[in-house]
């Protein structure tokens, strides 16, 4: 079956250190961190990547104090995205355009706040909020796109832990292949860092990471790594068939060259490597590559103990020391882990390597974890490479959902 | 609490739940739904706010009192005077 060719034309973002894809991967080369301490319900102030984005840019006030913070960084992402691809909001099919938005979880945040709003009233449920469940539907954020846009095709959500970045991608160049759309939105947002109950979970389960430094806590492959530094954040895409961006003229930032997705089968938690290299071969095979012909691998590693190793353990058993052109990095050391956002969000900081070779480093990195050494690891500062031809990307989710997805560059 | 004032609590929870809508000309005779952008679950949130603020209820068959600014005087003020009675 002849499959047609997909192509990233456009990318909008907000992450902790950067609101437009320029602004962060200036900051991911610069070596600039920007991780702070909010105060958390219920639990102090602890460590987040908070976004500083205009949230006033693109929705009115009605719109913020109705949705989501979801769905308005979503709606951010979406519209700098179509602006980054030279395309007019207003001037969209409306009904060909598809918004898929990966989310690690949706409903949490609105609904802890309904609890605390009736605690105040002695948890007397008159006073629960008639927004509650048009906030927290699973679609929320997409529908909050859709509603934005004026855009009428299919908007909806891919639950995938945090795995769920590459999901969205993954499940637009399905939908461009089958027609079912001609443009599509997509990538990951989360709100995570708005709900108590995430961060306790993390906490119970001794994997939140703690440090003096908040740009020094998010450590992947350090020895002295200790947990996750949880963040929010977006990153959609536009993307479309080859021909559609040809005929407009797009600028285009790479193409979509292979994917897998599968699953651990194994723990609710903790991660299996042979799963994982299972998810990353799949996908290399399919782009019809070997693992020697891949220049990037952003790592998912979230700077636990164990996860980190397990990840290198299956990179390890893929790309063995045969790939002498192979560089490793990892962003979460910049921004934390941005949940649903994070795979989108990983992939676009590495897209501009397709034209500067410049392979961002993973960052506090003062003493590796002999575990975790790879080959081709870059610590600490930029690098710069021979040719970035292609880049793969790793997330991996909780229920042991794992995806690898591989973006090349563009040659026509 | 006078008519006026009562109106003017209104007023201030209609600022709240329509922050981008330029209250300034509101006439006080003419349907709020028909000056400005109001839709069902904006008019839940008067309901809701009335509730949460003064300890006003108004039931769903009551709703159709709080069409107009003036209609919510004539209507509300009664039951917040009711309140100040019982102190």
């Amino acid at each position: 079956m002849s499959l047609s060719r997909i192509v990233i034309t456009g990318v909008g973002l907000t992450a902790p250190n950067g609101n437009s894809l320029a602004e962060f991967r200036g900051n991911l080369l610069a070596g600039v961190a920007r991780i702070s301490r909010t105060e958390i319900r219920y639990m102090g102030p602890l460590l987040a990547g908070v976004c500083n984005y205009d949230p006033l840019r693109y929705q009115k006030k009605k719109e913020l104090r109705v949705g989501t913070r979801a769905g308005s960084i979503g709606i951010y992402c979406a519209r700098e995205a179509l602006a980054d691809a030279g395309l007019n909001p207003d001037q969209l099919a409306r009904d060909r355009t598809g918004i898929f938005v990966g989310i690690t979880e949706h409903g949490n945040v609105e609904t802890e706040n309904e609890i605390y709003a009736i605690s105040k009233f002695g948890y007397d449920t008159k006073f629960w909020s008639h927004y509650h469940n048009p906030r927290t539907v699973a679609n929320n954020p997409a529908g909050e796109i859709s509603l934005n846009l004026g855009s009428t095709g299919p908007a909806y959500t891919i639950g995938a832990a945090c795995a769920a970045g590459n999901l969205g991608l993954i499940h637009a160049t399905q939908m461009l292949r089958l027609g079912e759309v001609d443009l599509a939105l997509c990538g990951g947002v989360s709100e995570s860092i708005h709900t108590f109950g995430i961060y306790a979970g993390f906490k119970s389960q001794n994997a939140l990471a703690h440090h003096e430094d908040p740009n020094r806590a998010s450590r992947p492959f350090d020895k002295a790594r200790n947990g996750i530094v949880i963040s929010e954040g977006g990153a959609l895409y536009t993307l479309e068939r080859l021909e559609t961006a040809m005929q407009r003229g797009a600028k285009i930032y790479g193409e979509i060259a292979g994917y897998c997705v599968n699953s651990d089968a194994s723990d609710y938690v903790l991660p299996n490597p042979g799963r994982q290299a299972e998810c990353v071969r799949t996908a290399v095979t399919r782009a019809g590559l070997q693992a020697r012909d891949i220049h990037i691998i952003n790592t998912h590693a979230t700077a636990t103990p164990m996860g980190d190793i397990q990840e290198c353990e299956a990179i390890r058993s893929v790309f063995g020391e045969g790939c002498p052109d192979t560089s490793i990095n990892n962003t979460k050391s910049f921004i934390g882990h941005a949940m649903g956002a994070a795979g989108a969000l990983e992939l676009a900081g590495n897209l501009p390597s397709f034209l500067d070779r410049i392979v961002h480093p993973t960052i506090n990195v003062d003493d590796l974890d002999p575990l975790c050494s790879l080959p081709g690891l870059v610590l600490n500062r930029p690098k710069t490479v021979e040719r970035v031809d292609t880049i793969l990307n790793n997330s991996f989710g909780m229920l042991g959902i794992n995806s690898t997805l591989i973006v090349k560059r563009f040659t026509s | 609490m006078t008519k006026d004032e009562v109106k003017q609590v209104v007023l201030d929870i209609i600022a709240d739940i329509a922050p981008d809508e330029d209250l300034s000309n509101l006439k006080p005779d003419v349907r709020l739904r028909d000056q400005m952008q109001l839709d069902s679950m904006d008019f839940l949130d008067i309901v809701m706010e009335l509730r949460k603020r003064h300890g006003i209820e108004v039931p769903e068959a009551d709703y159709i009192q709080l069409a107009t600014l003036d209609s919510c005087g004539e209507y509300l003020t009664p039951k917040f005077n009711a309140l100040t009675s019982k102190g």
